[in-house]
């Protein structure tokens, strides 16, 4: 019975790391870029929700609603400020100027809200369902967190294969001069991956800290470092890849948490990570690209 | 004469500082096919390139339909009906046939037309039709210039920019290729052609123009560049 407990929080919480690393790894699909800053908006995005639900007294679903707003907003704002003037720029310039707006963003949220860890309210507020006789509890908020990450799987995999933005979306990722010649507007489809990366993260931000609930500025840092290790681990570029990944992140994290060490977690994780890598170079799902002539 | 579709005029180009086009002017009018030919590193993927959109002139002006589009981004000429099949084909191979096909319409919004324009493309076409649902870069090199083509063609294009169509292609597929661009012309478009393959692209172009190191050096119609003695030294191998 334990087995299944650690493994239903295991998916639950791969759940959250698989809903962040679309973030990642749709941006670096389309953009070539590794968005550092990502984890931090999940950060943002759960703040606007604490604020909305404990001082506003909104509805936590008002509160969401409002964090994925503004984190879309916030997406947008720092592609177009930070990102877009290096479109020519060397890679490491990019990557750089990501690790600064990460400091920027985490900066203004320790001057906005201070150091003191707030305590989040859950988005759920009902009591465990107990099953086999009470021997197995699953708490509300862990089922929430798995069905929202397989309705966004969802509904982002019929966006990628069957609309024309998503389809564009596509082209741009694989060959954006020649998606510029059918016509298509490559920089509005790349500030539209960042607006769907940064809202996702801020259902992943309120998610999150419904089941850890201690918001910091620096709650986003270590999961969207785990979360962009389940893009690679998956696959980076591959949205399948980024729930795999996720998934198993979440599930090997649990499960080194409970039968090994809980110390130990976090390198047993980096380690799988390590010799899948050694295995498959391009991660679980990944493609090696290979130009024809 | 009736105004021009493309009109170049007095175009210079650079590539940082590399001064790649030295005012070239020319015109390609409807119902024309006119060619550009030239060796290697000539200028001539630069012109289109920079008719597109993806460079901008230093000085000079492009007028295509009697508007200046020197200075318009690329994704905004499509729309006005220039479509360019680009270098080395260029197709989404991650994709399927019929959904490269669908960004070559991409910029065309009504639905009715897309219906029409997917079964002019298949009747050109019949090989993308019967691999609609392939992966398009599991098509050979012949089906993917053919799929590069039809994928421009979607957009309804009042220009047609070919650049080498026949480059990497089996002899055989080449004078297949070059029999397409005609049933493509005799089926209505304008089109400009860029070629080395000197010999094939003159026998089939209204006009040519040669270029050489960034510069129009001749100009004529295909049968007179055909028999100059010069060109036929220079660029027709004798």
């Amino acid at each position: 019975m334990d087995l299944l407990r650690h493994f239903i929080n295991g998916m639950s919480l791969g759940s959250i790391y698989a809903i962040i690393a679309l973030g990642y790894t749709m941006v670096y699909g389309i953009a070539k870029m590794l968005n550092f800053a990502h984890g931090d908006v999940i950060m943002v995005g759960a703040y606007v929700c604490f604020y909305a639900v404990s001082r506003y007294k909104l509805p936590p679903f008002v509160g969401v609603a409002l964090a994925v707003l503004l984190c879309t907003i916030l997406g947008i704002i720092v592609e177009r400020l930070a990102y877009k003037p290096l479109r020519q720029a060397p890679s490491l310039a990019v990557l750089i100027t990501a690790i600064g707006v990460s400091y920027f963003l985490q900066n203004t949220a320790l001057l906005l809200w201070s150091s003191n860890p707030k305590i989040f309210p859950s988005i759920i507020k009902r009591a465990s369902i107990k099953l086999f006789g009470g021997q197995l509890s699953i708490s509300h908020i862990t089922i929430l967190t798995i069905v929202t990450c397989v309705l966004i799987m969802i509904v982002l995999n019929l966006f990628v294969n069957k609309t024309r933005l998503g389809k564009a979306m596509r082209a741009c990722s694989e060959d954006k001069g020649a998606a510029l010649l059918m016509g298509i507007n490559v920089n509005a489809t790349i500030s539209m991956t960042f607006a769907i990366g940064s809202g996702l993260a801020a259902i992943a931000g309120a998610l999150l800290c419904s089941a850890y609930p201690t918001l910091m500025p620096t709650t986003g840092a270590l999961p969207g470092i785990k979360a962009f290790t389940a893009a690679v681990f998956g696959g980076i570029g591959s949205i399948s890849g980024a729930l795999l990944g996720g998934l198993l992140l979440g599930v090997i994290e649990i499960f080194a948490k409970a039968y090994i060490s809980s110390q130990l977690s976090d390198a047993v994780v980096f380690a799988v990570l390590i010799i899948v890598l050694l295995v498959k170079p391009a991660g679980l799902l990944g493609k090696m690209t290979q130009e024809k002539v | 004469m009736t105004e021009p579709i493309l009109k170049v005029d007095n175009i210079n180009v650079y590539y940082g500082s590399i001064h790649a086009i030295k005012g070239i002017s020319f015109e390609v009018h409807s119902g024309e096919i006119v060619t550009l030919i030239g060796a290697n590193g000539a200028g001539k993927s630069t012109t289109l390139n920079t008719i597109s959109g993806l460079l901008h002139p230093t000085t000079g002006s492009i007028y295509f339909l009697g508007e200046s589009v020197a200075k318009i981004q690329p994704h905004k000429i499509v729309v006005k009906g220039l479509a360019q099949v680009p270098e080395g084909r260029r197709i989404f191979a991650q994709m399927t046939v019929r959904e490269n096909l669908e960004m070559g319409a991409y910029t065309q919004l009504n639905n009715n037309y897309f219906h029409d324009d997917l079964d002019k493309v298949y009747s050109l076409f019949p090989r993308l039709k019967e691999r609609r649902k392939q992966i398009a870069g599991t098509l050979s090199g012949g089906e993917q210039q053919m799929l590069a083509m039809g994928r421009a063609l979607m957009s309804r294009p009042k220009l047609l920019m070919l650049d080498e169509p026949s480059m990497g292609l089996a002899p055989i597929l080449v004078e297949q290729i070059f029999s397409i661009i005609a049933d493509v012309h005799k089926a209505g478009s304008t089109i400009l052609l860029v070629e080395q393959n000197a010999q094939m692209a003159l026998s089939v172009a209204n006009r040519g123009y040669v270029m050489e190191t960034g510069k129009i050096i001749a100009t004529g119609t295909g049968e007179d560049l055909l028999s100059s003695p010069e060109i036929k030294k220079a660029y027709l191998g004798g």
